[in-house]
């Protein structure tokens, strides 16, 4: 089995998996029934997304794991989400803070894994970010909403993008997967990623009146498998199923 | 190394007709244009099927109907799910189009005009109960992730918008 290949394919698809999740939970706790049903839709999408990387894993894994099992039963440390998507909802400044911290990225990401030699991998960055630019669109529009708002809106976005702030540099973490990946022209190399991706978000930042953080200090560790406190009730709650009722298929 | 160009054998095309969006159920799946393939090998037909959408609960389902289909005109069948070349809007046929707007969805614009209208409310979308085109959107996502939430403000009916997708 490639094992860098399958670590690489995990570590993309466990970032969607996990804002899926995040996102889903929402489902009938939206502050509105528009936000409602675009949080459920950015899940939908972002499940979609996965299903396909996790299939193709199952494929390099080449033994008897499946999609799901790949999906649902691995143990906390086996995740190699960055921190970003698995912090809660604190408020729904946090909850559009995090999406759109993740779709900046997420969109410069899958522009450049088009060009990966891994003609599976292309076809989902293709597929994938038509998608995602309807994402970013949505949360960019929220964070100058809020954020350009009233008072207490822009308080409570300033708040949550100060907090989010420590989990976005390790967006640009290479693991030695991915500096295998890149050096055989299938993965993209992030560090490449993160001027555009500061520039880009501090933008739409100053657009929205908000301040851009000056904290130097980041918080890594999700890539390496080394989880924030709220990874494990996530967790609880996404394998729920899989634990209770063995072998299902999504 | 991809193509858009659909290969379908002319014998299947009445078949493959037959099936129907699920969600949509007045749009057949190949005036929807997620059929790329089809073809007879060795009595078996090979159907290429591509989501409009990633997450699109509808493609089990679309692959289901395509063999019950397929098997009742006598042929049995193996579904392949692809992903490349994308699905863009662009594949609707004209007749899908209008079975959309027929069914009350307004149909996609082009990808500028669409891009005025969900990112600077401009107002370009015709409301398919009254025609006007002084409509708003409510929402950016709509009943499923392939559509907008709009509502005409002469006659007031919110209507879905079938995003533009390139």
């Amino acid at each position: 089995m490639k094992q860098n290949l399958y670590n690489y394919i995990l570590g993309i698809a466990d970032n969607s998996l996990i804002l899926g999740q995040r996102m889903g939970a929402l489902t009938g706790h939206g502050p509105s029934l528009e936000t409602d049903i675009a949080c459920t839709n950015i899940s939908l999408d972002l499940f979609g997304q996965v299903r396909s990387y996790y299939q193709y894993a199952a494929k390099v894994a080449g033994d008897k794991r499946t999609e799901d099992d790949i999906a649902m039963l691995r143990h906390e440390r086996e995740y190699l989400n960055v921190l970003l998507v698995e912090q809660p909802d604190t408020d729904f400044a946090y909850t559009m803070g995090r999406q759109f911290l993740f779709d900046v990225y997420h969109f410069l990401f899958l522009t450049e894994l088009q060009k990966s030699k891994d003609l599976t991998l292309s076809a989902i960055a293709t597929k994938s970010l038509k998608e995602v630019s309807y994402h970013q669109r949505f949360s960019t529009d929220w964070i100058k909403r809020l954020g350009d708002g009233t008072e207490e809106s822009n308080k409570r976005m300033q708040t949550a993008i100060d907090d989010l702030w420590t989990y976005t540099d390790e967006l640009f973490h290479q693991t030695d997967a991915d500096k295998e990946m890149v050096a055989e022209g299938i993965g993209v190399d992030v560090t490449t990623l993160k001027e555009a991706y500061y520039q880009k978000v501090a933008d739409v930042l100053q657009e929205s009146t908000l301040t851009i953080p000056e904290s130097k200090y980041f918080q890594k560790g999700g890539k390496q498998g080394i989880h924030t406190e709220h990874m494990g009730y996530l967790l609880a709650e996404l394998q729920y199923m899989q634990r209770a009722y063995p072998n299902m298929e999504w | 190394m991809t193509t858009t160009e659909q290969n379908i054998d002319n014998i299947l095309i009445p078949i493959l007709e037959q099936v129907s969006d699920p969600e949509i159920p007045v749009l057949s799946i190949m005036d929807m244009g997620v059929v790329r393939s089809a073809v007879i090998e060795n009595n078996m037909v090979k159907v290429q099927i591509t989501p409009t959408y990633s997450g699109c609960p509808a493609m089990d389902v679309i692959g289901d109907d395509i063999k019950a289909a397929l098997k009742e005109a006598g042929y049995q069948s193996e579904i392949e799910l692809i992903l490349a070349p994308a699905w863009t809007t662009d594949w609707i046929t004209p007749r899908g189009r209008k079975a959309l707007e027929d069914y009350g969805i307004a149909a996609p614009l082009g990808a500028e005009a669409d891009k005025d209208v969900l990112l600077h409310g401009k107002r370009l979308v015709k409301c398919p109960q009254c025609g006007s085109t002084n409509t708003k959107m409510v929402s950016q996502f709509g009943s499923t992730a392939c559509k907008a939430q709009f509502q005409c403000d002469d006659c007031q009916e919110p209507f879905d918008y079938f995003k533009c997708l390139k």
